[in-house]
């Protein structure tokens, strides 16, 4: 099909767009993705040592070829500066490596070759005699790879090649992801149980107060979310304003203010109040379309206002229901900034894991595939949704 | 008077009145009273007050002053959902989420009606409303008509003795309006219950109602049957509001025997006396323009007087003719189209005729 007059024009108007929204969220995005599961990085810089390593059993050291190609390729990634990117994964699998193979690339290039690379290493440093140095280096020259994943999921590959649980102490993410979606649903109630009222209120008064109640629930929505939750850390923390009002009025003694911060507590009250008008506008659009003849209709009928409420409004405020509690709970299950500001160390989520791993650790495999994960969970909630309740019958606002 | 126990009637409106800010009275002073079994309409311009009086009834408002009984007992302090009073909305206020068979169940389960009786009871009120095999559609598949038949079978169908419907048919088309009217008169009439309904529409109060009660500025003007309000309005508002009038002012000379003479723009008009209006009140003089008769020859009516004819539109099966006479220029007379109407064109002048007791002498209405 041609495209022509007013119709390539619309197209075209729109191909600003596609482009912005390519260059900003699908390349990255699947960039990102990709680091989950793909990492060439020490096959490309090792390629010899690797080929070498090929049909090594991985019992005692690998053959002398294995030694000569490493001692080849490890000087010339260091003056080429790529030895970094072959360092770190192979650290994460084996520590300590970083240091063995830094300084062996250092090393081999003062060192005269004396007709036995093997000897020349493991004189420089005896890591080189043992199996799991090798096994480390082929390991991390796997170009796909769903190490991460398994590290994310709490598994680890065994010595035999089957995959099991990790050991209980070191299981971290699993427990991370549950706590996260476990808050995620807290929040979410939580602003149900708030909002709804709220909404209701909203909906039904008369236009003057309804626009300065929706006034009030969109000022703080505006208001930088930075301030908002610096806001609550004046209000909880120890030396804080209901601290001292409660010490003051004698209700604590002072050796035991309350701990409302950095912890769980403090994550919680913040996300609410932070979360709460992506409830609320929801609920307030589709409350707002329901006659308020219905609940006069229901209580002419013989229905009290229980009854009225559960058979004719709750029903007809359903899908602003799952909208509304679609948003927050995706927006929780995400939420990174509050929890950091506010959530101590009993009160972080996935979310600043995965920022500790993109930031400090520079583990981006990891943090991909824990973002994966997320991304997946959240699908998954998405679909049950619209199986339950159909996405149709969504209302956004 | 036949032995018969006297029972009060079903409805009674005593002395209530209606504010929202205090300050402005919605409803004052009404009393009224309606009779087992009457359909009664409450008409009157939009912000008269007669929504208010209905929701008063059903409970959705309470009277700022005053009393309402429901057959002879105070109903002050019952909720609506105790009236057991059936409701139709203007916007038939259909449970969307609900099927239609689910609608009408909804009062029979709050009531706690087992499952084969009403079954059968909607099946009843289906067949009452003419929609039988609807029950399993949702409100939204159902057009405007069809959706209010289905609203006033769920009004109906827990059995009331009094129903309610505000301007039930008020946003319907013309043809379906008429259609539907006919359907709630023969409803009502078979199951012999009483309805207090609420309209602007004229013309639906008087083909429906047994009485009407035409509402303005928060007061009933007048309470009668549709042909009294036509025949013999007792004010001036009633004489406008229903059907057409012409309303000449003037001021009353002399009264005799129900007779008054009355002075319109220095000419005599013999006029029926309406109410206890004295001599030398201000006075309007109703005439219903299709009483007017126009005529060459003279001492046919008590009433006649010489006029130009203004304008003349054709409109079927009448012409409607606008006079200059008795200091207005926009006197109405109905002229029916049968052979012989005269011929006359704009710009002649004519005789016009009316009989004394065609014509009334109210109050004025500045109070």
């Amino acid at each position: 099909m041609r495209l022509r007059g007013p119709r390539a024009t619309a197209v075209a108007l729109t191909l600003p767009l596609l482009a912005f929204i390519a260059a900003s969220f699908v390349a990255p995005l699947g960039t990102l993705l990709s680091k989950s599961a793909y990492e060439p990085n020490v096959a490309n810089i090792l390629p010899r040592t690797l080929a070498a390593l090929d049909g090594w059993s991985g019992d005692g050291p690998p053959a002398e070829a294995a030694f000569a190609a490493i001692a080849e390729e490890l000087p010339k990634a260091r003056q080429e500066r790529t030895l970094v990117r072959v360092a770190g994964p192979v650290n994460r699998l084996k520590s300590g490596m970083r240091r063995v193979l830094t300084r062996t690339a250092r090393q081999v290039e003062t060192t005269e070759f004396a007709g036995s690379w093997r000897e020349a290493l493991i004189g420089i440093n005896p890591a080189w005699e043992e199996p799991d140095t090798w096994l480390a280096i082929q390991a991390a020259g796997t170009r796909f790879t769903l190490r991460h994943y398994l590290q994310a999921l709490d598994l680890e590959r065994r010595p035999d090649g089957s995959i099991g649980l990790q050991p209980e102490e070191s299981r971290i993410y699993m427990p991370l992801l549950w706590r996260t979606l476990l808050v995620s649903l807290g929040v979410t109630l939580l602003c149900l149980a708030i909002g709804y009222p709220i909404a209701h209120l909203i909906a039904t008064s008369p236009p003057k107060r309804s626009n300065l109640l929706l006034l009030m629930v969109l000022v703080p929505f505006w208001t930088s979310l930075l301030v908002r939750t610096t806001a609550w850390i004046v209000l909880l923390q120890r030396q804080g304003v209901i601290n001292s009002l409660l010490v003051a009025l004698g209700l604590t003694p002072d050796s035991e203010r309350l701990e409302m911060i950095y912890n769980m507590t403090g994550t919680f009250t913040a996300m609410t109040h932070v979360l709460l008008p992506f409830m609320v506008l929801p609920l307030y659009s589709v409350m707002r379309s329901i006659p308020p003849t219905h609940m006069a209709a229901a209580a002419s009928l013989g229905a009290n206002p229980v009854q009225g409420f559960i058979r004719v409004y709750l029903p007809q405020t359903l899908p602003g229901i799952g909208a509304g509690g679609l948003l927050v709970f995706i927006l929780a299950i995400g939420y990174y900034i509050t929890p950091a500001l506010v959530g101590g160390r009993s009160g972080q989520l996935i979310s600043n894991m995965i920022a500790y791993h993109v930031q400090t650790s520079l583990n981006w495999g990891l943090a991909a595939a824990l973002s994966s994960i997320l991304l997946v969970a959240v699908l998954g909630l998405y679909l049950i949704y619209s199986r339950l309740i159909g996405i149709d019958r969504m209302r956004l606002g | 008077m036949n032995g018969k126990k006297i029972l009060p009637p079903h409805i009674e409106y005593i002395s209530v009145r209606k504010t929202y800010d205090r300050s402005n009275w919605v409803v004052r002073d009404l009393d009224l009273h309606v009779q087992r079994g009457e359909f009664l309409t409450l008409l009157g311009p939009s912000g008269s007050g007669k929504t208010t009086c209905l929701m008063m009834l059903a409970g959705f408002e309470a009277p700022s002053a005053g009393e309402i009984r429901i057959n002879g007992a105070p109903v002050g302090g019952l909720p609506p959902d105790k009236r057991g009073i059936g409701v139709v909305f203007q916007n038939y206020a259909l449970f969307p989420h609900m099927t239609v068979g689910g609608n009408l169940a909804f009062p029979l389960e709050v009531r706690g009606m087992a499952a084969p009786e009403r079954q059968e009871r909607v099946e009843r009120a289906l067949a009452l409303v003419r929609m039988e095999g609807f029950g399993d559609r949702r409100p939204g598949q159902l057009s405007g008509g069809q959706q209010q038949r289905i609203a006033i079978a769920r009004a109906l169908v827990f059995e009331p003795e009094l129903v309610l419907m505000d301007e039930p048919l008020g946003a319907l088309d013309r043809r379906l309006r008429e259609e539907l009217q006919y359907e709630i008169r023969r409803i009502q009439r078979q199951l012999g219950v009483t309805v207090v309904y609420v309209t602007h529409d004229q013309q639906e109060a008087m083909a429906m109602s047994d009485r009407v009660a035409v509402f303005q500025a928060g007061r009933i003007e007048q309470v009668a049957a549709p042909e009294v309000l036509y025949e013999e309005p007792q004010r001036a508002f009633v004489a406008s509001f229903i059907g057409e009038n012409n309303l000449l002012p003037g001021r009353v000379l002399s009264i005799n025997r129900g007779v008054c003479a009355v002075e319109v723009d220095g000419r005599q008009i013999e006029a029926a006396h309406v109410g206890d209006l004295p001599v030398g009140a201000d006075t309007l003089v109703a005439i219903r323009p299709e009483r007017v008769t126009i005529s060459h020859e003279a001492g046919r009516f008590a009433n006649e007087h010489e006029a130009t004819v203004e304008d003349i539109s054709f409109l079927g099966d009448h012409l409607r003719v606008r006079l200059s006479v008795c200091g207005t220029s926009s006197f109405i007379a109905k002229i029916p189209n049968i052979v012989g109407h005269g011929g006359i064109l704009p710009g002649d002048l004519v005789r016009v005729g009316w009989a004394t007791l065609d014509c009334r002498a109210l109050e004025a209405e500045s109070k």
